[in-house]
């Protein structure tokens, strides 16, 4: 079985359970957005699958790897990128040192040069700030930053937590068009974990909806939309 | 020369090794946020294991070399074998904080122990080829020697070195990474546990930097470089214990200041000055004269 298989996925910070036995697949080059409110568990699944919370229990396979034995920078290695929540940059770090982080674990060996050039013309707004700290950037730009960066880790399956948080929405719309774009550009398998229900279900094969910790509802994302039970329980639209 | 410059050299000289002790101890903070209490016993071993070198080897300046590397190994083996075990053990327990730096006093008695257990607690000097005695100028004595000369242009070195590592090496970008955010960085596919190894063992070589220097200067003992431990904390305090350039500031104030209070108001003074000038760049500037704004960061 190849992409990403999750069985009976249990995480408890202490005497509660923040992932409550879920189990779901994402095929190879699909696009998932998991949706929910605010402590559903969609954050917990995502630092789970990057490897930084410990899990109690359950199964968690990208192609033949078992994710759960291993540490973030060695999944990093097996192409699993995750860009965490709240525009994950080094602030004391200059906007090309962020994008360079990226490239060490690499070594000498691969050039990142392309792939740098690449999220320059994807985010020409970065082109024009590479030698400043990336305290100066607002807040779209550091997402930019966030998800250029581990572009340049050169990724099969992004983990991306929230791209949308505290942003406005011509921002979402450029970035939720640039992760479409990286998607097909690069034959990415990418797990998008939302509260903005719409945009991520927009650009998403499927949707996957979490309260709670548990799978409320799974289906093709334009069917979640609209249905409009799931619309007025969980979508908040 | 006048009585201020032969002042200021002294207080350059001091302050620079004062310096190498702030730097090592900003070396450790910036890795694991923890103060290290265990340096100077560290740079104790590692200035004993020069002083034995020297004595095999008959050559002061392969001695020095010997130490440094002695003192990075000893640096990543504190880390690697008691600090990083003990924060496994203590993660998400009310001694997260506490613990480390209660650690690292118990490796700083341990070694001073081991020290006086191995080489006995009495006085031995471990010569320099330069002599420590002051240059002349005309016809006076001043108290800057060609050994605080090497010291100078040592702890110069040493600094341009870090200088260049930091910030012109994938390993330096990987150890500022590491030090600012810790997660973003294994994200970013860094082994931070690796890292955390190669800071310490460059806070290690620094600190033996400056035993290897110093102590042509004075005598060796299991204790004689505790001092040193107390002003390089002041130094890095005063530089804001998170900047390296901080470290190198914060010496040098402390080291000219030291030399002028001696100079011109007593040595009775000194020591407390020292303090003083601890407290009043705590209370005005918390983060340190090289802190950035938002205060000390934990």
């Amino acid at each position: 079985m190849s992409g990403l298989v999750i069985r009976d996925l249990t995480v408890s910070y202490g005497a509660s359970a923040a992932l409550d036995s879920v189990s779901f697949t994402v095929a190879p080059g699909e696009l998932v957005a998991v949706i929910g409110a605010n402590g559903a568990g969609k954050s917990t699944l995502l630092r789970a699958l990057s490897g930084l919370v410990p899990v109690n229990n359950g199964i968690a396979m990208w192609n033949e790897l078992n994710i759960l034995d291993h540490r973030p920078e060695n999944l990093v290695r097996a192409g699993i990128v995750h860009v965490a929540e709240g525009k994950s940059v080094i602030p004391e770090l200059t906007v090309e040192e962020n994008l360079d982080l990226g490239g060490i674990w690499q070594g000498r060996s691969k050039s990142i040069a392309p792939l740098k050039e690449e999220v320059l013309d994807l985010f020409p707004r970065l082109r024009e700030r590479l030698g400043q700290s990336a305290d100066t950037l607002s807040g779209g730009e550091r997402q930019m930053l966030a998800i250029g960066r581990a572009l340049i880790c050169r990724p099969q399956l992004l983990l991306l937590d929230e791209p949308s948080l505290g942003l406005a929405p011509l921002i979402i719309e450029e970035i939720f068009a640039a992760i479409t774009g990286l998607r097909s550009a690069h034959g990415l398998t990418v797990l998008l974990v939302e509260q903005n229900a719409l945009s991520a279900l927009a650009i998403a094969d499927r949707g996957i909806i979490f309260n709670l910790g548990k799978i409320v509802a799974t289906g093709k994302a334009a069917e979640l939309m609209s249905d409009p039970t799931l619309r007025s329980s969980y979508l908040g639209y | 020369m006048s009585n201020f410059l032969q002042t200021l050299l002294i207080g350059v000289s001091s302050g620079s090794i004062y310096a190498l002790m702030a730097l090592a101890l900003v070396l450790v903070w910036r890795s694991t946020r923890v103060v290290n209490f265990a340096q100077a016993g560290q740079a104790i071993i590692s200035t004993y294991i020069g002083y034995e070198a020297n004595f095999h080897l008959h050559n002061y300046w392969e001695s020095v070399v010997v130490a440094v590397v002695a003192g990075a190994i000893l640096g990543a083996a504190v880390e690697g074998l008691v600090m990083r075990p003990l924060a496994k053990r203590i993660r998400g327990t009310a001694a997260t904080d506490i613990a480390p730096v209660i650690a690292t006093l118990g490796v700083l008695g341990l070694i001073r122990s081991l020290a006086g257990l191995i080489w006995g607690n009495t006085f031995v000097q471990y010569p320099s080829p330069l002599s420590a005695k002051g240059y002349t100028i005309g016809k006076t004595v001043i108290q800057f020697s060609p050994q605080s000369a090497a010291i100078v242009v040592g702890t110069a070195l040493v600094m341009l070195a870090f200088a260049l590592l930091f910030n012109y090496t994938r390993l330096g970008l990987a150890l500022r990474a590491s030090s600012f955010q810790p997660e973003i960085s294994r994200l970013a596919g860094i082994k931070v546990d690796r890292i955390r190894l190669v800071g310490w063992a460059c806070a290690g070589a620094a600190g033996a930097v400056a035993g290897a220097l110093v102590t042509p200067t004075s005598y060796l003992s299991p204790n004689s470089l505790d001092l040193l431990l107390v002003s390089g904390f002041v130094a890095a305090v005063i530089g804001g214990l998170d900047s390296l350039v901080g470290a190198g500031v914060g010496g040098l104030i402390l080291g000219v200041g030291f030399a002028f209070i001696l100079e011109y108001i007593g040595a009775s003074l000194t020591f407390l000055s020292g303090f003083i000038i601890l407290i009043f760049v705590l209370l005005v500037k918390p983060a340190g004269i090289m802190g950035k704004r938002g205060g000390r960061s934990a």
